[in-house]
């Protein structure tokens, strides 16, 4: 306590030097939590529309078929027997809170005018809105009274703009099974489907049943299985419990039968996320080397001028040690003072850009809303940065000022 | 009981490639309770001999005992503890710690170099500023102080820790004469109160006439006289 009083008597003593410092570190501190904040923000927005409206958590298909997932490989789909199997795994793991099952397959699409050729999911409504329980939100214009009722289809935005569709319209799907076979159903535009950025983002959803129908199949077969989880956070977990159960089973060639990715493997996305984490980081770096530079310029310069000063602190009896915490002292009151008040900043700053309500386009989507949030976790980081590099910054001077003889130092002007 | 032993106490430095000799072969001791001055002319050598003194600086050779302890072996650590319990200094230009108080400068070798209890501080504190005539200024800093108010706090600090010796070097040059012999008689009146040795260096024959003995250093040599105008 004694220590600390003379330390922030001393900084207050250079008021200026202290004031720019510290506006210095703050300035610093509040460019790199509205950063993250406002990237983080974006990166979870994404993450959030990826994984609750299209991917899901993780996903399992047959061995290979993600390779060739452009083709939508009939013949990689897993057989009744292997979904069976899957389940039951999954029916072992707690933190998996839901899963639908997708049969994918591509398909000519008409309105009767005109023709164009449409990626489809095949799914069981209420598994899938228990998997991607924002898909619905993705309908464009009022939401149907049921979400995907048989003889229906939802249908991307980009076909139904381009080919005039609206909902309640009346449209032909014709698909070739995978013998070869091609055959014809007739749908009713339930819902249009705003499109996403990444894999299934223009994809359109008919009904499992109607899939099996038109693909002329009853043998119960899938293409994917896409998980979700009770918190995102365990998906590494349960992707590494499923690679040593699922992962490890062997078809009857003795390969193995299963592949299972998470949404990372799956969507582009991960790779902006990643940026975004790498320019966080060097925000980050660019945070220690602001405070490196000014705290240890600022205690440089005490020192200087405090020589003097020290050599009577030396004479009186005081400890190398004593000397060298209350240097090091002034350099964790500056890290704590600019943390303290760049973090009040940034914290006001986020709540005006949240009011603020700032809109930004990515991809094919437009107007998403940016909605900054600062975590605990992302402050007590940004001020560990701040005060440890506050800390290190006046060890130099500090160590240079405990080792001062104390004659040469009486005797300086 | 003497305080200080000085045996063939020498000080030399390198400048250069010259070796300058400022203290040689110096003998002499002080008894406890002593006041006395040394004197000579500016670079004789009394700045050195008060840094020996005050184990700011070690002896090139010889020994030097402080209350029986040969300071000539201590190292750093030791040298800045023994300075704490033992040795009190007063400067020519004061040096109070400008961010703290009259108090708290005062307080300051019980609290941070004796880390003495609370109350036992305030008692010390409180009884050196009025033994030195500074209570009412107890709150002030020292640049609201005039000269001769500084150096009173400056003796007030040297005894705080209860200093069996206090190094005065040259304390009253920055002050003027009316007030350097009030600084003089403070200090004889404190080491009359406190039994503590006083050793001051001054190049003012005025000033020098209050001590009991005058160390004359020339050349790098001392030698002792009693100063018979002493009062």
């Amino acid at each position: 306590m004694k220590t600390l009083k003379i330390a922030l008597r001393n900084l207050l003593r250079y008021q200026r030097r202290t004031l720019l410092t510290t506006l210095l570190i703050t300035l610093g501190v509040v460019a790199m939590l509205l950063f993250v904040s406002a990237a983080g923000s974006f990166k979870s927005m994404m993450v959030g529309q990826i994984t609750d409206s299209m991917l899901g958590h993780l996903q399992i298909h047959k061995k290979g078929y993600v390779s060739s997932i452009d083709s939508l490989p009939l013949t990689m789909n897993m057989k009744a027997k292997m979904v069976e199997k899957v389940e039951q795994e999954l029916e072992q793991i707690e933190s998996v809170s839901a899963w639908s099952p997708r049969l994918k397959f591509g398909a000519m699409f008409s309105n009767f005018k005109e023709t164009t050729s449409i990626r489809l999911n095949g799914i069981l409504p209420d598994k899938e809105i228990a998997a991607c329980p924002d898909l619905p939100k993705r309908i464009l214009g009022d939401q149907p009274e049921t979400f995907l009722p048989e003889g229906s289809i939802i249908l991307p935005e980009l076909i139904a703009k381009g080919l005039k569709v609206k909902a309640g319209d009346s449209i032909v799907l014709v698909a070739t099974n995978r013998d070869g076979s091609v055959n014809g159903m007739n749908f009713t535009v339930n819902a249009i489907l705003e499109g996403l950025s990444g894999p299934g983002g223009r994809d359109g959803y008919i009904h499992l049943k109607d899939a099996q129908q038109l693909l002329r199949t009853d043998s119960g077969e899938i293409s994917e299985i896409a998980l979700r989880l009770d918190n995102p956070d365990k998906e590494k977990a349960v992707l590494q419990q499923l690679q040593k159960t699922l992962g490890k089973m062997q078809n009857q060639q003795g390969k193995p039968a299963f592949e299972i990715h998470s949404w990372e493997k799956l969507s582009p996305f991960a790779n902006i996320a990643n940026m975004i984490d790498l320019m966080t980081l060097f925000i980050k770096i660019m945070l220690a080397a602001i405070v490196l530079i000014s705290v240890m310029n600022v205690m440089v310069m005490a020192v200087y001028e405090r020589v003097r000063e020290i050599g009577t602190l030396a004479a009186m009896g005081t400890q190398p040690r004593t000397i060298l915490g209350l240097f090091i002292t002034e350099g964790f009151l500056l890290g704590v003072l600019g943390s303290i008040i760049g973090v009040a900043i940034s914290l006001l700053l986020t709540v005006i850009l949240q009011y603020a309500e700032i809109t930004f386009n990515f991809g094919r989507q437009s107007g998403l809303v940016l909605e900054p949030h600062l975590q605990l976790a992302d402050v007590l980081f940004a001020s560990a940065i701040v005060i440890m590099a506050a800390v290190l910054a006046s060890l130099q001077p500090a160590w240079k000022a405990a080792q001062l003889n104390p004659v040469d130092a009486l005797r300086a002007n | 009981m003497q305080i200080v032993q000085a045996e063939n106490l020498v000080k030399s430095y390198q400048v250069g490639e010259q070796q300058v000799t400022a203290i040689e072969q110096a003998n002499f001791t002080i008894n406890q309770g002593a006041f006395v001055s040394f004197v000579g002319p500016s670079g004789s050598g009394k700045s050195t001999l008060l840094n020996m003194l005050g184990c700011l600086d070690q002896p090139s050779s010889g020994r030097l005992l402080i209350n029986q302890t040969d300071t000539s072996t201590l190292n750093r650590s030791q040298a800045a503890q023994f300075r704490g319990e033992h040795i009190g200094f007063i400067f020519q230009d004061f040096n109070l710690i400008p961010v703290l108080t009259v108090e708290e400068n005062i307080e300051y070798p019980l609290l941070m170099v004796q880390n003495r209890p609370l109350a036992e501080r305030r008692a010390r504190v409180n009884s050196l500023m009025e033994a030195v005539g500074i209570s009412e200024q107890a709150k002030k800093f020292p640049n609201q102080l005039s000269g001769g108010q500084k150096q009173r706090v400056a003796i007030a600090r040297a005894l705080a820790s209860q200093a069996k010796l206090v190094l005065a070097d040259e304390p009253t040059a920055n002050l003027d004469h009316a007030t350097a012999f009030r600084i003089i008689d403070l200090m004889k009146q404190m080491r009359d109160d406190y039994a503590t040795t006083f050793i001051f260096s001054t190049h003012d024959s005025k000033i020098m006439n209050a001590a009991e003995s005058l160390f004359i250093l020339e050349d790098g040599k001392v030698s002792e006289q009693k100063n018979g105008d002493a009062k």
